[in-house]
């Protein structure tokens, strides 16, 4: 039978309601208000883990959300299931699977424990320096390795339960709601400001809401009651918000804050269902108060990670607050008064506290003397040099400290009964939230912590995160900054009768000694990471100096807790070690988030069908209803093929690649970017953007342009067609549209300011179809039967204005296939009525919907590129073997003088060529190398395929691809090595069909 | 992310904007006239500086105006705004 360690009611639990719970397929109770490990230590559970790497039994050792050891996955093997929480933010509820990471077969017995012996052989940088060698069998390594290290498991199913976003603005944003956080809110909304206060914690107030100290008192009422009507006072007013259970992960440039909202982990499984999980929050405060207090540092000796050593903060909280006594015989180990404080606390419930080991020769406090009158020993100028008990603390070894602190007085050794030890080390202000805000630190060498030291927006820290950790300070300066920062004339604190002891005697030593040789001894400074004092004096002795280097060579401060504990330690031991300052090295940089946020929290609603926005084209449905296969370009769903009776993509496309030459096909282009022009210097403005010539362009007539960056490169290409002398309508490619108009823009706004031209993106509306084929003049003429379709009246490159019925549209006679084609424009909302007359009148012939693909193979037999293809930003026009569309004569057009350049103009660029296999039927990989020998190693890269197909019109294998200096090398054997074999091509012409063109004007 | 004040629009958010590199570098008016190692000058060479610079920004998701803002690249801190063609505010 278990022993149940409550020792006092609390106010903040409900002793009433039984909340049951599994910890390792074991069912527990705990009450209503516990957190898993609250309830697991009142079941007197504190072994709940093994370490990283050395597989050592771990306890629980905070309160909060600085917990380095008990991290737990909860309800494994379900969807909900979630790794590496911290046992100490999770609210139990009742249905609460929890169970231990990183260990088997269980976490009392674990292989991996072994581990801790081997330690001698596992020192920092054991991976890196032991697993070097050979490389090639770094995979075989890493399986293991993986294996024997790591947290918790991934889940493996999508996540099922609902996550939100929210914006919120408001004038004051204050974080923490311990008691400055309380003051700064009240000030804050009562002098009409709209508030938001957020606290990670269940409960407002902080650690005040359950001090009851005899010794601190504001007005005579005992610190938790007057914050309690605070609070109660604080509640009423009205343009505030508060949110508990809200952590804030991230605290940006310009006061933009992010924080996640817990606000269905604490409900039985029952009540969860269907409503929102997380909420992240993202604020824009106009000022922002940082009131999120401070952490207790643990102290770093020899053994100091048994279950059962904790925080003497933390075991103060459990007594407190849950009213749970996490040990019969405690001990308290301390370099100042904190420690005498808590066992005050305990006392006062009735726990019972053996002694307190003070490194310390002197202490004169009213704490002090009332610990000393309360009977309790005190080991003055001792320190712990060694802990026992493997699963479990049970004892403690003591010697007394020499002068310097570094060494022994005597030979003396005292062993101590103790079940739990509570470590007071001092504090560290929670200065996360403002580092991550662009502040830096300054270091205060009395008490040895790093404070703000100037804000980089509007902002102010307050109380113990501002280094102020006695009770009159604390509320003093909070009142006085709160006055400055909120331009206030006064607050309610400023005359407060406030009784606190004042002692704040410290001394300081980030490693204590030991009788043992440094090698033989576990002094953890990251519990997370089992990174010890010995790791990081090995670490400088092998020469890192910085901070940075040492942290990532040793791991500390790199596990999911950032190193909250331990990180002032391995600056104090390096900082001793290399004989330099603390407040000279700096400290690491602190990153988003403060606390681990769920990749739910971060998608919000945005998962699924709602992950990105998506374009439809105004014949979607009949794409639908005629079972297309849809491709993803950019954020359009384009019609990629239409299989008909189970057709793979390849016979589909196939077949629709045949019908389009052999009778009529039709393409739904209405994706392509379209920019109207207008304005009186429209054309000199193409003749600046197009590497062509645009001034002679007559009215009604096409023209196919080339768009290069200033660099020379392509960038885009389309046809554009002029509609007036001065109206034109620009086409880019699908994907560059939005970015060719912000370019032209660019131009437009800044470069040529003095000429006369507007520019307006219409692709959405118009809708175009295009028909091509032998049979698509046929097709047309049923359509449009009084146009002229003629090759002198309409010849190809010119454009009409026509009506279908009474439907308005523009037809141009262009091809990107290089049959004879048409691509008819309409208003988009009769895209679709457009579409279905096409097909009407194309039925005698047979005429077939094709999709992207098809496109893509019609064009590559005519060797067309397509930008972003075959060309990927380092094409010129003259790589692509474009020369004859680089006017000669123009001045000026963006990218002329980069043709130029010495590097644009060498013989040996990659350029585009043909490709045929040696096996016609034999088809290439796109992107696949292209060598000319493989005799000498490395193997010269020649160049690669941009575009791949089997052309059935051909009845061969035919690709696209650029190849170094291949404009000379016509004709030309190379081969392409892939897996298993080379396959053997031939350099060749790019245009493979009809290469006189006389499909246009059939 | 960074609170901009279009010089039309007013304040709005960053994912409003795009980011156009340092401001006031003028496209050669005769490039052609350049010799290689003035036209990279133009086209490459960006000064990057940590401290105060001028940069252009785009309004894409709004009024689709460019302008110039000062920004301090150590802080962030966005000191003016000022359309194109005018000078620079001397900070």
């Amino acid at each position: 039978m278990l022993k149940n360690l409550r020792v006092k009611t609390s106010k903040f639990i409900d002793e009433t309601i039984n909340v049951s719970f599994k910890f390792n397929g074991k069912t527990y109770y705990g009450f209503k208000g516990d957190t898993l490990a609250s309830a697991l230590l009142s079941n007197d559970i504190h072994l709940v883990g093994r370490s990283f790497k050395y597989h050592r039994p771990r306890g629980i050792m905070t309160a909060g959300s600085e917990e380095p050891n008990a991290i737990v996955q909860t309800n494994k093997n379900t969807a909900f299931t979630e790794p590496n929480v911290r046992a100490t933010e999770i609210e139990i509820y009742e249905g609460l699977e929890a169970s231990s990471q990183n260990c088997w077969p269980s976490v009392s017995f674990d292989i991996g424990g072994i581990n801790n012996f081997l330690s001698p052989l596992l020192p920092a940088g054991f991976y890196y320096k032991t697993f070097m060698w050979p490389a090639s069998f770094w995979e075989k390594y890493e399986y293991v390795i993986r294996h024997s290290a790591g947290l918790g498991k991934s889940p493996t199913e999508p996540d099922p339960d609902i996550y939100d976003h929210r914006y919120i603005h408001c004038d004051v944003l204050v974080i923490g709601a311990g008691i400055t956080g309380i003051m700064a809110a009240k000030t804050a909304a009562k002098n009409n400001l709209k508030t938001l206060l957020l606290d990670e914690k269940t409960e407002l107030g902080g650690s005040t809401i359950f001090q009851d100290s005899d010794h601190v008192k504001i007005n005579d009422q005992s610190s938790s009651t007057w914050l309690e009507n605070e609070i109660t006072e604080l509640e009423k007013l009205d343009n505030l918000e508060i949110k508990t259970r809200t952590s804030v992960a991230a605290y940006h440039g310009y006061n933009y804050l992010l924080a996640r909202e817990n606000l269905t982990d604490h409900l039985p499984k029952s009540e969860k269902q269907n409503k929102i999980r997380q909420r992240l929050l993202k604020i824009r405060a106009k000022k922002v108060i940082v009131a999120t207090g401070s952490l207790e540092r643990p102290l770093v000796f020899n053994n100091n990670d048994r279950p059962g050593i904790m925080l003497s903060s933390a075991i103060k909280r459990y007594a407190d607050y849950y009213g749970v006594a996490t040990g019969q015989k405690n001990i308290f180990f301390t370099n100042n008064d904190t420690a005498y404080e808590n066992v005050i606390a305990l006392n006062k419930k009735g726990i019972n506290v053996e002694a307190i080991v003070d490194i310390r020769e002197n202490s004169n406090s009213e704490f002090t003397k009332t610990v000393e009158s309360l009977g309790i020993k005190i080991y003055k100028n001792h320190t712990v040099v060694d802990t026992h008990g493997y699963k479990k603390l049970n004892k403690i070894s003591i010697m007394e400290l020499s002068k310097d602190g570094q060494s022994f007085a005597s030979l003396n050794k005292i062993t101590l009964d103790c079940d739990c030890l509570g470590m007071a080390g001092g504090w560290t202000p929670a200065v996360h939230l403002f580092t991550q805000s662009g502040g830096k630190l300054k270091f205060r060498d009395k008490d040895q912590v790093f404070i703000p030291n100037n804000y980089p927006s509007e902002q102010i820290s307050i109380g113990s995160c501002n280094g102020d950790f006695e009770l009159d300070e604390i509320i003093n300066n909070t009142s006085k900054s709160l006055k400055e920062f909120l331009s206030v004339n006064k607050t309610d604190y400023d005359n407060l009768d406030i009784k606190c002891p004042k002692d704040k005697a410290i001394r300081n030593i980030w490693l204590l000694p030991s009788d043992k040789v440094l090698g033989k001894t576990k002094p953890f400074v990251d519990y997370q990471n089992d990174a010890t004092a010995n790791d990081i004096k090995l670490a400088l002795r092998e020469g890192f100096r910085s901070i940075e280097h040492v942290k990532r060579y040793t791991t500390t401060g790199m596990g999911t807790d950032q190193g909250k504990l331990g990180n002032m330690h391995a600056l104090g031991i390096i900082a001793d070690t290399a004989g330099v300052k603390v407040g000279e090295l700096g400290t690491t940089t602190f990153r988003p988030p403060y606390t681990p946020l769920t990749f739910g929290t971060m998608v919000g609603r945005n998962v699924g069908e709602y992950f990105d926005a998506f374009r439809r084209t105004p014949m979607n449905d009949w794409h639908n209803e005629n079972k297309a296969e849809f491709e993803n370009v950019g954020q359009w769903k384009r019609a990629w093929y239409y299989p008909k009776n189970k057709e793979t993509m390849h016979e589909a496309v196939q077949r629709e690649s045949k019908a389009a030459r052999d009778s009529a096909g039709i393409l739904d282009a209405s994706t392509l970017g379209k920019i109207d022009i207008q304005g009186t210097d429209a054309s000199e403005f193409l003749n600046r953007v197009y590497t062509n010539a645009w001034s002679k362009l007559a009215i009604g007539k096409c023209r196919y342009g080339l768009m290069l960056n200033e660099d020379g490169m392509v960038y885009d290409d389309g046809v554009t067609t002029r509609l007036d002398e001065n109206h034109y309508i620009m086409t880019t490619t699908t994907g560059g549209a939005a970015n060719v108009l912000g370019k032209l823009e660019d131009y437009l706004q800044t470069e040529w300011s003095e000429l006369d031209v507007y520019l307006s993106s219409v692709t959405d509306h118009y809708a175009t179809a295009s028909v091509c084929g032998p049979n698509s003049k046929k097709i047309l003429n049923k359509i449009i039967p009084d146009l002229d379709l003629s090759d002198e009246n309409f010849p190809h490159m010119s454009f009409k204005n026509a009506k279908i019925g009474n439907i308005k549209c523009r037809v141009m006679r262009i091809s990107f296939t290089g049959e004879h084609s048409y691509e008819i424009n309409v208003q988009a909302n009769f895209g679709k009525t457009l579409w279905e007359k096409c097909m009407e009148a194309g039925q005698e012939f047979k005429i077939t919907p094709y999709g992207t693909e098809t496109m893509h193979l019609l064009r590559a037999e005519k060797g067309f590129i397509i930008v972003g293809q075959d060309t990927d930003g380092t094409m010129t026009p003259i790589d692509l073997q474009m020369d004859w569309i680089v006017s000669k004569k123009k001045y000026d057009f963006i990218g002329k003088r980069s043709l130029y350049r010495s590097d644009t103009m060498k013989e040996d660029r990659k350029q585009l060529v043909g490709l045929v296999t040696d096996n016609p039927s034999e088809v290439l990989e796109e992107g696949a190398q292209i060598v000319a020998n493989t005799s000498t190693t490395p193997v010269e890269m020649l160049g690669h395929v941009t575009s791949s197909y089997y052309s059935p019109n051909l009845n061969k294998s035919i690709a696209l691809a650029v190849v170094r200096g291949g404009k000379n090398m016509m004709g030309q054997k190379l081969f392409i090595p892939m897996e298993n074999k080379n396959i053997n091509v031939t350099i060749v012409d790019p245009v493979f069909f009809d290469k006189e063109n006389v499909r246009l004007n059939a | 992310m960074f609170l901009i004040t279009c010089p039309y629009c007013g304040e709005r958010e960053q994912s409003e904007f795009k980011a156009g590199g340092e401001a006031h570098i003028e496209r050669p008016k005769q490039p052609t006239e350049l010799s290689d190692s003035e036209w990279a000058e133009y086209l490459f060479m960006r000064k990057n500086i940590k401290g105060i610079q001028l940069e252009r920004w785009n309004h894409t998701h709004g009024c689709r105006k460019w302008f110039n803002a000062v920004r301090d690249t150590g802080n962030d801190e966005i000191k003016a705004i000022y359309k194109m063609g005018e000078k620079p505010p001397i900070i």
